[in-house]
């Protein structure tokens, strides 16, 4: 009992030493494992780099996979009496609760990239990708090539995912309305996005003699296997190929091999939050008011489409992941 | 007659793999006539290569034809399967991408040194999974989730960056053809694994001593042979056959992407040695079923994407005739089959005869 007790005194020096050196604003980072892929890498790098003590933050960074760690993670946040909390969601339902504990405390919520299912009264903004958009401008792309045919292999990502369903309806969509734009293939690369799987659905393709001209692949992993099968086919690609490449998420080996002129496309998929949700926290401090917000309470992130005759170093150094 | 019994009671265990490898074959040729012709491409290197479906089939199952090797012996030693190669496999194509990058050009030497690096830190990954199961008795499955769940983890910890690019002619060499030979490379890797593993089953006592282990330990060890050793053993074998896995992933690719090298090959391999009719409880096992499991599993995703299959429907296919598979090779469907079979060709009178002969 005395040791618990003395533990306990301890701790709670530490935290009265660690409140009284920080002067920043207090701020609580919930996001997923970096390992997760190059998105998220770029993610956690960008919100270290946005939330530092020079910028007048004290924050504490939680990187967890799972949504039991996360909520776990948040309830510390509550107890150590952080003034922000920004999550990126590993699941989207369960934080009413912690959310609203939240808000009794007095603490102003964000959410990053992911959306939570819950009352969008519970967080003051919440930043995010909209992936329908991002099929959308690939579409509108494809479109202004001005093309007489489109014969698409259409590789998919992880079926039923908000990045799938949102880059792939737009194309469905356009395919469904107009009488030159026929999809020739449809695979997908399974749960992992697995380029390797790409590979061998486009493999199949040639083996089957299907003619395509454009490769329209959900992420920038599985347009890479689709690449390697072109290549062992001896099928030309690129800016001087016969057949478009077009992938998604800008990582920067992607984006170099769009300025090699080895793809056409690439669709951004913005992990870069961090300013945004700076700028909103610097509103608030300051006494105004968040504006601009949808009835979700969502900023809708600024994403762009490079195409490999217009892209230059600078954007790869800007945008890649 | 005696001997010609024998002979069958072998292959016995190969018939159920290599008449729905056979099936496969037929409904293909029936589907589309054109499905096995094969052809020459010129790739985009400029050299001639082979192409068609059955190339395919026989490249892309390269992977998983090693693995299955490697798990048909921990499978027969310690009863129970690794399902971690995919995440080593992962960590192993991180060494190899680590060690290349590493040096100021990529050259063969280097590839080399990649490559022992590579199979170095699998064999010493591996011995950690065979010290859990060989040493403390754990459950292989369980011994091997904790590899399974970080596995990918540390491959990111490794290789430090999310995809890191290898760009050379001897990588591409290594994942697609070799100048001046149409034969996709990945099939020369499998076919010098065989021949190690043939070679090391010719030369020593492993094969006889792996099954002895695995029907019974308590004997094996009464008669001289350490259960440990033979299962450690097992572990050292996949690890070096998980590490050319992951070899021939990243050079296919050209990256690493620790998310996705390899996969969910545990899965497949484990069916692999299922369909090659291997018992999952350990002891008597034959490397060649595996083998042609995993063509099986190749050739059978093959057609489906052949066929154009919608992406919805494709895995439900693909469970549909597994299990068929599955079921078919199953102790209770095979004693019934065998009787029928006996009964069919000796009549009532000597099936009683026949039945004790076969055991």
């Amino acid at each position: 009992m005395k040791k618990f007790v003395a533990l306990l005194l301890m701790l709670a020096m530490v935290l009265c030493c660690a409140a009284a050196m920080a002067d920043g604003i207090k701020v609580g980072i919930i996001n997923l494992d970096p390992s997760e892929s190059g998105y998220r890498e770029a993610n956690v790098r960008n919100l270290t780099e946005t939330f530092t003590a020079e910028n007048g933050y004290d924050a504490t960074f939680v990187t967890a996979p799972t949504a039991d760690k996360q909520l776990e993670a948040a309830r510390g946040f509550i107890t150590a009496g952080v003034k922000y909390i920004l999550v990126s969601a590993a699941e989207t339902t369960g934080w009413d609760e912690v959310l609203t504990d939240a808000q009794e405390a007095g603490i102003t919520v964000f959410l990053f990239d992911r959306m939570i299912e819950c009352d969008p009264s519970l967080y003051a903004a919440a930043v995010v990708s909209d992936m329908r958009q991002e099929g959308e401008t690939a579409v509108a792309w494809l479109e202004s090539l001005g093309l007489e045919e489109y014969n698409i292999l259409h590789i998919q990502g992880q079926l039923g995912s908000a990045a799938q369903i949102g880059r792939s309806d737009p194309l469905t969509e356009k395919c469904a309305a107009e009488a030159n734009w026929t999809i020739v293939r449809e695979g997908t690369g399974g749960d992992s996005w697995d380029p390797n799987e790409a590979r061998k659905i486009a493999e199949a393709a040639i083996n089957a003699g299907e003619k395509f001209n454009i490769v329209y692949a959900e992420n920038d992993g599985m347009a890479d296997g689709v690449v390697a099968a072109l290549d062992a086919a001896g099928i030309t690609h690129g800016v001087d190929g016969d057949v478009y490449i077009m992938g998604f998420d800008c990582n920067k080996w992607a984006l170099e091999k769009l300025l090699n002129g080895e793809w056409n496309y690439d669709g951004q998929c913005s992990p870069f939050q961090a300013v945004k949700i700076d700028e909103m926290i610097k509103v608030l401090e300051a006494g105004g008011q968040i504006e601009g917000l949808n009835d979700l309470n969502q900023i809708i992130s600024e994403e762009k489409g490079f195409d490999a005759k217009t892209i230059t170093q600078a954007d790869i150094d800007a945008y890649g992941l | 007659m005696k001997q010609k019994r024998k002979a069958f009671s072998g292959i016995g265990q190969l018939i159920i793999p290599l008449v729905a490898l056979s099936l496969l074959i037929l409904f293909n040729l029936f589907r589309d006539p054109g499905f096995f012709s094969i052809g020459v491409a010129v790739n985009s290197s400029g050299n001639k290569v082979l192409s068609g479906n059955l190339i395919s089939v026989i490249d892309s199952a390269s992977e998983l034809a090693i693995i299955s090797m490697g798990m048909t012996l921990v499978t027969a030693a310690c009863g129970g399967q690794d399902i971690s190669v995919g995440a080593v496999g992962s960590i192993a194509g991180a060494v190899f991408v680590k060690v290349l990058l590493g040096a100021s050009s990529i050259n063969g030497g280097i590839v080399v040194l990649g490559i022992i690096a590579c199979c170095l830190a699998t064999i010493a990954f591996k011995l950690f999974n065979g010290a859990l199961v060989a040493v403390f008795r754990i459950q292989p499955m369980i011994a091997t989730l904790i590899l399974y769940s970080c596995g990918r983890s540390i491959a990111y910890w490794i290789s430090g960056s999310a995809t890191p690019q290898l760009n050379s002619p001897i990588i591409s060499a290594m994942g697609m053809t070799i100048p001046g030979i149409p034969v996709p490379t990945p099939i020369f890797a499998v076919i010098l694994v065989g021949l190690l593993l043939a070679l090391l089953f010719k030369l020593t006592n492993t094969s006889l001593y792996t099954q002895t282990v695995g029907i019974n330990q308590g004997a094996a060890r009464l008669n001289g042979i350490n259960p440990i050793l033979i299962k450690l053993l097992s572990f050292v074998i996949l690890g070096v056959c998980v590490a050319v896995a992951a070899v021939i992933g990243v050079c296919r690719m050209g990256n690493l992407s620790h998310k996705t090298l390899l996969v969910d090959i545990e899965m497949d391999a484990i069916l692999a040695v299922a369909i090659g009719g291997n018992n999952l409880g350990g002891g008597k096992f034959r490397i060649s079923g595996s083998i042609l499991g995993a063509y099986i599993i190749q050739m059978l995703t093959t057609t489906l994407y052949a066929m154009n299959v919608p992406p919805v429907n494709v895995k439900a296919y693909k469970a549909v005739v597994i299990v068929i598979i599955v079921v078919a090779g199953s102790p209770v469907v095979k004693s019934k089959v065998t009787a029928m079979w006996n009964r069919l060709r000796s009549g009532g009178s000597t099936a009683a005869v026949q039945k004790g002969v076969r055991g």
